[in-house]
């Protein structure tokens, strides 16, 4: 994907249809059910409603864990009379965690909607406590609630607060942003290692003792398409920011190690020699899985804002036609790279009024509509074939090897759709 | 402040979605943020709704609070009347939409809509999922029951069911026909499947079956007083319950008592040969009052089980299970902390437990066998075949459903018979749980000859210890040391471990 390609045939400048109304969308307390284990010293402590913790029991599915590592401090009746009351409330449970976990390193206090609303200062909280708890325990705050963030924006909201945090340092180096499943993440390593970039670091870092410093010569490539304000935090600090598009699929993939290459005076022909190998692959297992999605139509409602980079690699690596493109948020300065490579066409939505977002799917008809939990089971009643957005999520969907699988994603309810042979 | 990991119930208005999502023709608008509409899927995923839950959220955001959240909120009222044209309007507010006091009963009142508005408060920071459920559905059938001619032929309104209930689908089916057994017909089953004109109509039943105690009793409570209709107190799970529930029902309606036990199989099933392994088998159940009641009544007196522990999570049924509790000897656990309802398990060492889902995922990890009696349900606790709880077939179901996870009886034997075969280990587990086979807690293997606190554990009495059946084996181990402290031992044989055995029996 070079500039040439980034022509008047694409959404690049395509207007973005605002709308108003009900938005079927997780917040960001969600984003702990990942967050948490790429950080095994850490606890995420919620100062919530029962309605916080429902969720996060929802949205986890299943009770793997007997004492998991995130847990909501449920605000009660007493708690919303006086401001003093809850702080030392706060202060109360945290000392009664951190006795019975001393397995933790970092705690995090999340803001929620009614912490938010009765204006709790977690932020000043955060500090006390981390003077409290110094060296053993460093506290942190951020907020995932609904009223500020959507889903995904969980994460950056806790990057972005862990960002302002990081020591500062001179080394030349790359900062890979975004939390990625292990699997993943050692393949990306094992890439830019054998492609030569120098002293690769990692936020959100596994260890809390040894944190990526940041400084003026700190290059940062996001893996991840909601990081904007974790982005410009780190730019705050001094680092640059590489441009690419979001490593999905194995153009994608290659145009992102390309950037980063090039970022660090490697060229992309270097690039090219190294992934050889893995890019067949990733183009072979793709194609195989292509053969349901070829000519078909596909719908995203907002999710994760990973619609785009998704929407990029259905319509230029797996021969779809996307008719509408539907975003919590869109992020124009990281999304462009993307945009500029899906084919003229699909609306682009950002933020949602559902009522009216079905009205639009219902006349689209796509061949596979991707929407949220809430929406798939109905919309599959109305003889629709739904992708569930939060798989891709959850799965590993980055980088080469997961290439066919992420297409395989995509291709397994129409090919499910097509061996059913009894009506439901 | 409670810190909490995994709860038993949500928040009420959760409780109220249930009720509005479990009817037709309502529709419920909810002041609540952006992220509260993650409870659609509980009704799309788990119970695999093919709709949509009747629910318009107004999702407000950060930047709606300074301005006017209230007009937000009368603006949704107003699309979601035009769109779907219920015949009735609910309104409440989630926890967040509490706190900024919009009023919504008051503003929904004045919009002057020409169908019913029917406010219902949610008191978020103090009540629960089932208080919530149980409140909409109250003042859904206070605002709209009206007092009516009593039908011709006796007839019951079946008060309770709601979305997402444990077996709440098939439960109407089996009272239905424990009803029209009797001649009995049933004049409206509420929430479930009921319209608001159908509220309207509870009135002309003669008497009320209080199916579910959680959800259904405020209801209930208001018609027996505004309209003069006793209803049921007996939950008919279980033999004896539902025969005692046939009773009641004759006793108020006057008609004749009559179960047709044609189908029903607990009976015979339990008292068959192969069910001897049931004897005594200790049990720990745990989930909301009524299942708690009804299942330790089975567990008892119906399979020969030993209750050896007992409690519920909803605090609105406290004293019941107490007094439960009393007659069992035993105290009962009203808890709603999955931690103490862990330590409680692990401290009594049942062979089985009736719970919830909370409860299978303790039994997973203290290698206990669990089976489902209670909400919080789990998609499979939606099973596509028919599969209720109440009357003679919930009987039959319920016998499969607890002696699935165990051991069965032949098999027991050849298990204490194979003991030292490498394909009969403790830890193979029933085999027809395939690799799904629970494992067995690390502790129990201790090495020969180790010291725990001050005594010592003599290779012999170690032996003799594994001998004794893994779900046990816990408590003898401790019971034993306990024993031997007390008398002074400093070593554990095999002569010991029998003298500790013999003091403990009961």
């Amino acid at each position: 994907m070079t500039q040439a390609n980034v022509a008047a045939g694409s959404c690049a400048d395509t207007p973005v249809l605002r709308q108003r109304g009900q938005h079927e969308v997780f917040c960001g307390l969600t984003s702990i059910i990942w967050l948490h284990r790429k950080m095994p010293d850490a606890f995420f402590l919620v100062i919530g409603s029962r309605t916080c913790a429902h969720l996060l029991q929802s949205a986890a599915g299943v009770m793997i864990f007997a004492e998991p590592r995130f847990g909501t401090a449920i605000l009660e009746e007493t708690d919303l009379a006086g401001m003093a009351d809850a702080q030392t409330e706060i202060d109360l449970q945290v000392e009664r965690l951190l006795s019975r976990r001393s397995d933790i390193k970092r705690l995090f206090l999340v803001a929620s909607c009614p912490s938010e609303v009765i204006k709790l200062d977690l932020e000043t909280a955060a500090q006390r406590l981390s003077r409290m708890h110094a060296p053993k325990v460093r506290v942190h705050a951020y907020s995932g609630s609904g009223i500020e963030t959507t889903f995904t924006q969980g994460e950056d909201s806790c990057l972005a607060a862990m960002a302002a945090d990081l020591p500062t340092g001179t080394d030349d180096g790359l900062l890979v942003v975004g939390a990625l499943p292990d699997v993943v993440q050692d393949q990306m390593m094992n890439l830019l290692d054998r492609i030569g970039v120098p002293n690769v670091k990692i936020l959100p870092h596994a260890d809390s003792s040894n944190p990526p410093a940041i400084g003026k010569n700190t290059k940062i490539a996001l893996v991840q398409p909601f990081l904007g304000e974790t982005a410009t935090a780190l730019e705050r600090a001094g680092a640059s920011r590489i441009v690419a598009p979001f490593p999905f699929g194995e153009k994608g993939t290659t145009a992102w190690l390309i950037a980063v290459a090039e970022a660090f005076g490697i060229s992309a022909q270097h690039v090219l020699n190294v992934t050889e190998a893995a890019r067949n692959r990733a183009r072979h297992a793709v194609s195989k899985e292509a053969e349901a999605l070829t000519g078909r139509t596909v719908f995203f409602f907002p999710d994760s804002q990973l619609e785009i980079p998704l929407a990029r690699f259905l319509t230029t690596e797996c021969g779809m036609t996307a008719l509408e493109i539907g975003s919590p948020y869109l992020d124009r300065r990281l999304m462009a790279p993307d945009l500029a490579e899906i084919p003229q066409g699909p609306v682009i939505s950002e933020g949602q009024d559902v009522e009216k977002q079905l009205d639009r799917a219902r006349a689209a008809k796509a061949d596979l509509t991707v929407c949220g939990l809430g929406l798939a089971n109905p919309l599959e009643a109305e003889g629709m074939t739904t992708k569930w957005a939060i798989e891709l999520v959850f799965s590993p969907v980055h980088f080469y090897e997961q290439a066919g699988d992420l297409a395989g994603l995509f291709a397994r309810p129409l090919r499910r759709r097509a061996l059913l042979e009894v009506n439901a | 402040m409670k810190l909490s990991v995994w709860t038993y119930e949500g928040p009420p208005h959760v409780g109220a979605m249930r009720v509005a999502t479990a009817m037709k023709g309502l529709h419920f608008v909810l002041h609540a943020p952006q992220g509260d509409t993650y409870a659609d899927l509980l009704f799309t995923m788990i119970e695999r709704r093919n709709h949509r839950p009747p629910v318009t959220y107004t999702t407000f955001q950060a930047r709606d609070l300074g301005s006017d959240t209230a007009r937000l909120f009368r603006e949704s009222c107003l699309s979601a009347y035009e769109r779907f044209k219920p015949e009735a309007l609910l309104i409440g507010a989630s926890c967040t939409a509490e706190l900024i006091q919009d009023d919504p009963g008051g503003l929904g009142a004045a919009m002057g809509l020409p169908i019913p508005v029917i406010p219902v408060e949610l008191p978020s920071y103090q009540r629960k999922e089932n208080f919530g459920a149980d409140e909409t559905f109250f003042q859904i059938t206070r605002a709209l029951a009206k007092s009516l001619p009593r039908t011709k032929t006796v007839s019951a309104n079946l008060i309770g069911p709601t979305a997402l209930g444990f077996r709440h689908r098939d439960d109407i089916t089996e009272v239905t026909a424990l009803l029209e057994d009797m001649g009995i017909a049933v004049n409206v089953v509420a929430p479930f499947d009921a319209t608001p004109s159908d509220i309207a109509r509870l009135g002309a039943a003669h008497f009320n079956v209080l199916m579910y105690p959680e959800t259904g009793e405020a209801a209930c409570r208001w018609l027996e007083r505004t309209f003069d209709q006793p209803f049921t107190k007996v939950v008919p799970i279980g033999v004896g319950a539902t025969q005692d529930f046939v009773q009641e029902v004759a006793d108020i309606s006057g008609a004749t008592a009559r179960l047709d036990t044609s189908r029903l199989r607990l009976p015979w099933y339990s008292a068959s040969v192969d069910s001897t392994y049931l004897t005594g088998k200790r049990v720990f159940v745990f989930g909301d009052g009524s299942h708690v009641i009804t299942a330790a009544r089975i567990a008892k007196s119906e399979m020969g089980f030993d209750v050896v522990g007992v409690g519920c999570y909803n605090r609105e049924m406290a004293r019941p299970v107490r007094a439960l509790a009393k007659e069992l000897g035993l105290e009962a656990l009203i808890s709603d902390d999955y931690l103490d309802v862990e330590a409680a398990i692990s401290e009594a060492s049942p062979e089985l437990i009736l719970g919830t889902q909370m409860e299978r995922h303790i039994g997973k990890r203290l290698g206990i066998p669990c089976a489902v009696i209670s909400s919080p349900v789990h998609v499979q606790d939606f099973p596509a075949r028919y599969a209720p709880q109440m009357g003679v077939e919930g009987a039959n179901v319920i016998f499969d459903t607890w002696v699935h996870p165990l051991v069965m009886g032949l098999e027991e034997h050849l298990l204490a018979m194979f003991r030292e075969d490498p394909e009969f280990h403790d830890a193979a587990g029933p085999s027809h749980h395939g690799h799904s086979a629970p494992l067995p807690p690390v502790e129990e293997n201790p090495k020969p000859q180790v010291a725990s606190g001050d005594v010592i554990w003599l290779e012999s009495a170690q032996k003799e210890l594994r001998k004794i059946p893994i779900f046990v084996r816990g408590k003898a181990r401790r019971n034993t040391e306990a024993f031997a402290a007390s008398q002074g031992a400093q070593e554990i044989s095999v002569e010991l471990l029998y003298e500790a055995k013999a003091y403990y029996a009961r």
